[in-house]
């Protein structure tokens, strides 16, 4: 009969202990990355920002500890910096609206047009850059962009010929490196919209671009926002492609790499501009779910 | 259905044929240029060679690149796997004050530019720790890269936990199972697929990383991509660089072939 398996129950004092105590399993999941992540990585922007009051000396070019505002205030001030920061920041949203622009027509196109087997062809297509590498993809658009490039080449017969390395070719190649990011969130996305939505709009007289326009696109607004956190961040703080496909152009990460060695104050003070918009970009996008979905 | 005309629909056409020429045509330069018989590349390439495919494959830099660029991921995805599972069992399975800072700590390190993670990471490592007596040396890489590769297992994790059924472990708790018991045989199981995708991306996030582990790495070790990078200042020796990047391209198939699959079973189930 039954009842002897129940009697025979192994004592488990470790099990037992943690189901009746609901925060001691709170406190056992959460002690190791909380450890880690508050221990190591936010202990250690903390004493990089501290840095940022600092000063260094121009002469012995050692840093002295202490405590001004005067990175802060040449940051302002500077009108190299400043324009560096804004510059910076309107290529992180031109890369965000393009690579939104451009993947909402793809969606559209794989899951409306497409037919089944050139949906998973596409699919594959567009996920298999993400795993190219970074600087495969930067050397790529580099040979493609620059002087003797790829572009200059094709078009040559019309007369036309590229933009060359700048601030274009820049935005250019961040929308390539992040575009998968932003294209198959919203590509899942429209994969999930229920057909008879599209009946619906129709029957009450939308054409095909309406119903694209006012249907599908509110409707993936958390995916385009879970992409564009990607887009906006890691545009913001990227400089590598600036180096090798922007010519003189400098972005906040130029800034912070030149400075990095000769006046670390300097620096950790510029890095306050990304961290700060990044953390507003953040909490905002918070209060929509998108965190979420990433 | 979504009725479209026909204008509209080779509209989309034309959008979508951009967008993967804009994506391939880079690629398929690099490719040929592994093949460029002259030192420079650009384009059109004067002439066929295999001459830096030779090079490269026998290259002891390059090896030492790689091999450090696999260990080094592979331990930091170990490290991301478990800090990454547990933080997002933390945040699924309890409500508690402050559980939104956390989701925002963990998103942190991958949103915040490189630079900035790289430049706090190795003050802490060469300004603090270093005179403290204790060298990180070769594992200040790879805590650098587990810090932002945590994100990636737990988007995952907690992503396949929301859509799990909590009744089974109760049901295997009232049979007699202590924790370690269920977890390893009911709920593993459940959201491994979640984990292994995690781990993957984990990866391929590190092995492709470049900017934190300029700042990190200790002097004399390279990664992979640090090495193409010291290797692009070399003019001579450029194209070897655009081999290793066709090689990538090539192995990138991989993982995609697996994961394209990996979601055609989830949606066939």
């Amino acid at each position: 009969m039954s009842t002897s398996t129940v009697r025979s129950r192994k004592p488990r004092p470790i099990s037992t202990a943690l189901y009746r105590h609901p925060k001691g399993r709170l406190a056992a999941l959460l002690s190791l990355p909380m450890v880690w992540l508050v221990g190591v990585y936010i202990f250690s922007l903390v004493m990089m920002l501290v840095t940022a009051f600092w000063t260094t000396d121009p002469f012995t070019s050692r840093v002295k500890p202490g405590f001004t505002l005067e990175n802060f205030t040449q940051l302002a001030t500077v009108s190299a910096y400043s324009m560096t920061a804004l510059r910076t920041l309107l290529i992180a949203i031109a890369v965000t609206l393009i690579c939104a622009l451009f993947s909402v027509p793809l969606a559209v196109f794989m899951t409306q047009v497409a037919g089944p087997k050139l949906r998973a062809v596409l699919a594959v297509l567009i996920t298999l850059p993400l795993w190219a590498g970074y600087l495969v993809k930067i050397i790529g658009m580099r040979l493609v962009w620059t002087e003797e490039g790829f572009f200059n080449w094709f078009l040559q017969p019309l007369g036309i010929s590229g933009p060359g390395l700048g601030v274009l070719t820049v935005t250019f190649t961040l929308v390539y490196l992040w575009f998968p990011y932003m294209a198959i969130p919203v590509y899942a996305a429209v994969a999930q919209i229920p057909e008879n939505l599209y009946d619906a709009s129709s029957d009450l007289g939308a054409r095909g671009l309406r119903t694209i326009r006012t249907v599908v696109t509110p409707l993936l607004l958390p995916s385009l926002i879970a992409g564009s956190i990607f887009t906006f961040s890691l545009s913001l703080g990227d400089y590598i492609a600036a180096m090798y496909v922007g010519g003189s152009t400098q972005m906040i990460g130029s800034i912070i790499a030149q400075n990095i060695n000769l006046n670390p104050p300097l620096a950790a003070a510029f890095s306050f501009v990304p961290i700060v918009l990044i953390v507003i970009y953040l909490s905002a996008v918070r209060r929509t779910g998108a965190l979420n979905n990433l | 259905m979504l009725r479209l005309n026909r204008g509209t629909k080779i509209g989309l056409a034309i959008v979508t044929l951009v967008v993967l020429v804009f994506m391939y045509v880079p690629m398929f330069v690099i490719i040929m240029n592994s093949f460029n018989s002259g030192k420079v590349p650009g384009w059109p390439i004067p002439g066929f060679s295999l001459e830096w495919w030779e090079k490269t494959i026998v290259n002891p830099a390059m090896h030492a690149a790689l091999l450090n660029s696999v260990i080094v991921a592979l331990v930091a995805t170990a490290f991301a796997l478990v800090l990454g599972t547990l933080a997002a069992f933390a945040l699924q399975r309890f409500k508690f004050f402050g559980q939104h800072v956390v989701n925002l700590l963990i998103v942190l390190p991958i949103t915040l530019p490189g630079i900035v993670t790289g430049v706090a990471l190795s003050n802490t490592f060469f300004q603090v720790l270093k005179p403290m007596g204790i060298q990180v040396g070769y594992w200040g890489m790879i805590i650098a890269h587990a810090t932002f590769c945590v994100v990636m297992v737990f988007n995952n994790v907690i992503a396949r936990l929301r859509r799990m059924n909590p009744n089974l472990e109760e049901a295997s708790a009232d049979l007699g199972a202590g924790i370690g018991q269920t977890f390893r045989l009911i709920t593993f199981p459940q959201f491994r697929p979640a984990f292994v995708a995690g781990g993957l991306l984990a990866f391929a996030l590190s092995f492709d990383e470049i900017v934190v582990t300029i700042f990190t790495a200790p002097v004399g070790v390279e990664t992979l991509p640090l090495w193409i990078m010291n290797q692009m200042a070399r003019p001579n020796e450029v194209n070897q660089v655009n081999v290793v990047a066709t090689i990538m391209i090539l192995l990138s198939l991989i993982p995609v072939y697996f994961s394209q699959k990996a979601s055609a079973a989830a949606v066939s189930k």
